[in-house]
């Protein structure tokens, strides 16, 4: 099941990356399809956590809550570099608890965390994570670990 | 006409922003900080260039790889920043922090 997906979607890629369909790039097609799954079954790396199919039906709801989360703080920042009515920068570097159980969910929280600009997470260790924010208002928003309970409501329904 | 305006009005607010990111990357005072600044056109305005390119672009193959830069920009891009930060943060580099007490400030002077 996994890999048939895996082979749907790669072909699918090279069908929308090259727009023809002329029976020779078609073959090239399928060889280098055939090839990429050869050497990933080879190497071993499609499992859960570098191909996680099982999710990929809960991110859209996660990308949606991200998006906002990114819009608010593009605009944060943006205030702050123009110090927009006396809005001013005060670097802050916090550790947070990681609440993620697995480590597909670590990174996810640690991507967006570096993905929302105004905050950069610097260091990942097993059970906390260093961040370094603009700004006091940010480094409290993280601290409430609001968005690792969404992560774990919308990605992995607990 | 209608698109045109749409996709025009999203490319110029993207380009903003892009501005906006480097006098952040010019003004900030630390390594640190500038990676947040640097985050501004990492993200909204690479996502408001692109869907205004893709405005443009229509329903076609285009718009599609389009959306597949815009997805790898969303994983590569913080991947590299923390990269960068870890490296700093890993070689020594201190980043400057506001302190909540000037007298503490001065004492660590």
């Amino acid at each position: 099941m996994k890999s048939f997906s895996f082979v749907v979607l790669l072909f699918l890629f090279w069908l929308f990356l090259s727009g023809h369909l002329e029976p020779l790039l078609l073959g090239l097609g399928v060889a280098s399809v055939a090839l990429t799954v050869f050497l990933s079954w080879r190497m071993n790396i499609i499992d859960h956590e570098s191909y996680p199919l099982h999710l990929s039906l809960k991110f859209p709801g996660y990308f949606l809550y991200l998006f906002r989360e990114i819009v608010k703080a593009n605009i944060d920042v943006a205030r702050r570099v123009l110090r927009w009515r006396g809005a001013s920068v005060s670097p802050q570097m916090i550790e947070i608890p990681l609440l993620q159980e697995s480590d597909l969910g670590a990174v996810i929280y640690a991507n967006s965390i570096t993905l929302t600009p105004g905050t950069v997470t610097i260091s990942l260790s097993k059970d906390s994570l260093t961040v370094h924010a603009l700004s006091k208002e940010a480094a409290s928003e993280l601290a409430t670990n609001a968005m690792s309970k969404e992560i774990s409501n919308r990605v992995f329904n607990q | 006409m209608i698109i045109d305006i749409l996709s025009w009005i999203l490319l110029t607010a993207g380009g903003a922003l892009g501005i906006v990111g480097g006098i952040g990357i010019h003004s900030f005072h630390d390594f640190y900080s500038r990676l947040h600044a640097a985050g501004i056109t990492d993200t909204l305005c690479a996502m408001l260039i692109l869907s205004g390119l893709g405005l443009q672009a229509g329903w076609s193959i285009a718009a599609f790889k389009l959306a597949l830069i815009f997805v790898f920009l969303f994983f590569t891009s913080p991947t590299a920043s923390h990269a960068l930060a870890n490296a700093a943060l890993h070689s020594g580099l201190k980043p400057r922090l506001s302190r909540e007490d000037p007298a503490e400030q001065n004492h660590h002077d």
